[in-house]
């Protein structure tokens, strides 16, 4: 329909004689790049006695390397109006930032420096330490950031990677070491787990060659592979609540483990969620909770098939009164999708606006450059903008009814409470 | 064919491919204004249309209805069955949205411009046919009473609006966007029908279309769409005056927490001040430029760490946080600097430190390098948060209610004509302490018999009627 669909993205995508993979794409909507460096270093690669390393590396990588203070790469990156935000999820540490085209080149020698040599230096470890600290009793005093990881906890099991709160506690923090951030950093940050994206407006041949310039002289050994510890099928309804007495709102978070995201089914587990808790506002669950009964200001769910069967989460903000109703309602969403599955009409909408959203969510640099990470991450091939279509238009009514089934089951949910209730939901 | 049309080079400091950055002004008959600008980089169409009210409109005892009103336009109109509602944008793609400010309510719908004539229907819709059914009204109550309580499980947010409270003694920018609760408990049905009917006219609305679309079509549906909606005028009240503040305002909440925060509010100036361009560049020196685009530029951290505030505050081991907040506004609203304290710094140190850096400022201005870093980083700002239609249009919306859509072209010119004097001048006149409000979050333990807390509504900064 458009030429976007048509001709698709066409990214450059080249490997480096080191292993760095290096994807650039041209966009010239304004005269800026986006820089995105995402290493397998997320927080699952935590060592399992000191869960919160991977996250500590993101609070400190930035502070000073080698050859640079923390003071002089700030005022580098500040002058050209640049700022640098590193995010970790589970399986990913990125970095990210958005800079004039004119500084490109000073930026990736920025970045370059920071990724193999930082410095760890007492001083910043010390400092961040206390930011560190105090970013984990803010989620204490957080019903929301409670109830998600209580979820996942009751999920996955207190010891799973997924399940470890992705911070650590107080406790871990206060014991990580230098040394610890040291040892995470040499054996995660490796050419091979670097995949570097650009988008902005610049040749996508020079982009390459640029990230060459800085990267191609890196060698260090191999990222060593890591094996997740398999995931027990649920046998029954798991209940949590985590009281906080002196919040005004409770935080639902329910869930259920599903499917990776190799797996065939993902297509049509990803319409399910979407006519479940996300389409307009909040699918099905939305309807119920938020339209009809005027329970929740937010409620919807989410799906993050991962390269282990990953969640599908629902959450819901409501006042402690309704906690029971509202459970109760969602669990009458759950199980009538189960039974029921999707109506045809509620199919042909969520596939249309999947499919026809792609244009928005590919507008900017930012919203390719994150795109083109996560078709890198799980492997999908640069041309899986124009396959979309095609891989959402076969799915059936049926492959999504079957995708309902499998995965959600009020008697098999994982649920948690957090917030001024104590109630036996 | 519209000899009226002005147009302008809108140039932002950047080219832009596929732009020629002209934006067409025209005036419909009936007083609604349409701002247009072509810009071909994808298939899309952003289409918002502003109003001129928001909670500064409201009077005791309504507090919040502006934005409650914004919610029910989402509920179905004349036109647009309420089953019908659900969808009408999704399914081609698209997005839509709504979120109401001090000085403004807006609606928005990015989709692609094939379905341009559905995004001006809606929108037509909105401002002359909306339904409010009485039980739509009440189920709405209380989605808002949860938006309400959901932003008073933040402590900062807590803080902020009890600061702005203390800080307006007489202005409605004083009290929460959401409202206050009793308000949103007895608010009725037909006060809200009153007051959208009362301010949704097309002369008191801008209507701003970005994208991949011609401008003679655009108005032509415009016309066709808009035409027939009659104005009336809106009895405009004399806007009362925030009183000169005769000396420093502290406030205590004292809540249950983990975690201590030290808020400074500073009356400020209004955008259309000559303080305000120095005060947004002595913004950037002492926490980092954010920009000026309430839809785009608080979503990315700001460069901040050479400032001067996070320097001395998290550098120095006192704060985890420390951000600025200066927002354009229509009338003088508040310059904030809010602190998260590091486990086990009092707030007494945390704000002897921050008073430290501002008095200094206060007393010797900025220095050269800082002028310059700051206007490099608005410079940049400026491009970042130009980077598709929708943060576009809003610009020219947002713009255009508070003051003029005129201002957008000249940002960055406004911004590169700063000098060292005015930034002084600026710090000297507006960091005094007399102008000033302090405001703590004092955490207190735990105790065995805490009731549920039942506040008084939280959350100074917009409220978002769909945003989950």
């Amino acid at each position: 329909m458009t030429t976007l669909q048509q001709r698709g993205l066409a990214p450059v995508r080249s490997v480096l004689d080191n292993g760095v993979r290096v994807i650039a794409k041209h966009s010239g909507a304004t005269p800026a790049v986006t820089v995105h460096a995402s290493f397998g270093a997320g927080t699952v690669f935590d060592p399992p006695h000191e869960p919160g390393v991977a996250h500590f590396v993101s609070r400190t990588i930035d502070r000073g390397t080698a050859s640079h203070t923390a003071e002089e790469i700030a005022e580098r990156l500040d002058y050209r109006g640049v700022a640098l935000a590193i995010t970790v999820n589970r399986h990913a540490l990125s970095l990210v930032c958005t800079c004039l085209v004119e500084d490109l080149d000073q930026i990736l020698d920025t970045f370059a420096d920071i990724v193999m040599h930082p410095a760890f230096s007492d001083r910043e470890v010390e400092t961040r330490r206390g930011e560190i600290v105090t970013m984990i009793r803010q989620d204490e005093d957080n019903p929301a950031a409670m109830a998600a990881e209580g979820l996942l906890s009751l999920l996955y099991g207190a010891v799973h990677p997924y399940g470890r709160r992705p911070r650590g506690t107080v406790e871990t923090v206060e014991r990580i070491s230098r040394s610890s951030l040291q040892a995470f950093h040499a054996a995660r940050f490796t050419p091979d787990s670097l995949s570097l994206v650009m988008v902005g407006d610049l040749d996508a041949q020079r982009a390459i060659e640029s990230a060459s310039r800085v990267f191609a002289g890196w060698k260090t050994a191999a990222a060593p592979a890591t094996k997740f510890p398999p995931i027990e099928p649920a046998r029954e309804r798991r209940v949590r609540v985590i009281p906080m007495m002196n919040k005004a709102q409770a935080d639902i978070a329910c869930g259920f483990t599903t499917i990776t995201r190799s797996d065939p089914a993902f297509y049509a587990y990803w319409l399910m969620n979407n006519i479940f808790g996300e389409y307009s506002i909040g699918g099905r669950l939305g309807d119920s909770i938020r339209e009809r009964q005027g329970m929740a200001y937010y409620v919807f769910s989410a799906l993050d098939a991962n390269v282990i069967p990953g969640p599908l989460l629902v959450r819901a903000g409501v006042n402690p009164a309704n906690v029971d109703r509202a459970l109760a309602s969602i669990d009458e969403e759950i199980a009538r999708m189960a039974a029921e599955g999707p109506t045809d009409r509620e199919l042909a909408e969520s596939r249309q606006f999947l499919i026809g959203s792609l244009p928005r969510r590919l507008e900017t640099n930012v919203g390719i450059a994150n795109f083109l990470q996560m078709v890198e991450y799980f492997d999908l091939g640069m041309d899986y903008d124009v396959r979309v279509p095609e891989l959402l238009g076969r799915v059936t009514r049926d492959e999504v009814h079957a995708a309902a089934r499998a995965v959600l089951d009020p008697s098999r949910a994982a649920v948690v409470v957090a917030g001024p209730y104590t109630g036996t939901p | 064919m519209y000899p009226d049309a002005a147009t302008y080079n809108a140039g932002v400091g950047a080219r832009s491919e596929g732009s020629d950055g002209r934006v067409y002004d025209e005036v419909l008959d009936n007083g609604l204004r349409v701002l247009v600008q072509e810009v071909r980089t994808a298939p899309l169409a952003s289409v918002w249309c502003w109003y001129r009210v928001g909670s500064k409109n409201e009077s005791p005892g309504l507090t919040g209805v502006s934005h409650w009103v914004e919610h029910m336009n989402f509920k179905g109109t004349t036109n647009i069955p309420r089953d019908k509602v659900k969808g009408i944008i999704e399914q081609f793609g698209g997005y839509w949205n709504g979120y109401t400010w001090i000085d403004q309510t807006t609606y928005t719908e990015t989709a692609s411009r094939d379905v341009l004539d559905r995004m001006l229907f809606i929108e037509a819709e909105r401002m002359a046919n909306c339904l409010y059914e009485p039980a739509d009204c009440e189920s709405e109550r209380t989605v808002i009473i949860s938006e309400l309580q959901g932003g008073e499980n933040d402590p900062d947010q807590l803080l902020d609006q009890e600061l702005t409270a203390t800080a307006f003694r007489a202005h409605p920018y004083g009290h929460p966007t959401i409202g206050w609760l009793s308000d949103l408990q007895t608010m009725t049905r037909d006060d809200l029908y009153g007051y959208y009917r009362r301010y949704y006219v097309p002369n008191n609305a801008t209507l701003v279309i970005v994208g991949d679309v011609d401008r003679d079509d655009v108005l032509r549906r415009v016309g066709r769409h808009f035409g027939a909606i009659q104005p009336r005028d809106i009895a405009k009240v004399p806007p009362t005056r925030e009183p000169e503040q005769l000396g420093e305002r502290r406030v205590t909440v004292s809540r249950q927490g983990t975690t201590a925060y030290l808020k400074i509010g500073y009356h400020a100036p209004s955008v259309l001040d000559p303080d305000f361009f120095p005060l947004l560049v002595l913004d950037g020196v002492l926490t980092g430029a954010k920009g000026v685009n309430l839809w785009a530029s608080f979503r990315t951290p700001a460069p901040q760490r050479s400032a001067r505030l996070y320097r001395a505050l998290v550098d120095g081991g006192f704060a985890s946080a420390v951000n600025g907040g200066l927002v354009p506004t229509h009338e003088p609203f508040l310059y904030t600097i809010s602190v998260t304290a590091t486990e086990g710094t009092s707030l007494s140190v945390v704000e002897q430190t921050t008073l430290a850096q501002l008095d200094a400022v206060r007393r010797h201005g900025i220095t050269e390098q800082e002028l310059q870093k700051a206007k490099n980083q608005l410079r940049a700002r400026l491009v970042f948060e130009g980077d598709c239609i929708s943060n576009i249009a809003h610009q020219l919306g947002y713009f255009e209610t508070i003051a003029s859509w005129r201002l957008v072209p000249e940002l960055a010119a406004r911004v590169d004509g700063v000098t060292l004097q005015q930034v002084g001048e600026a710090a000297a006149t507006r960091l005094k302490s007399t102008n000033r409000t302090i405001g703590w979050f004092d955490p207190q333990p735990p105790t065995d018999e805490e009731a549920p807390a039942v506040g008084e509504g939280a959350g100074a900064g917009p409220a978002s009627g769909r945003t989950r």
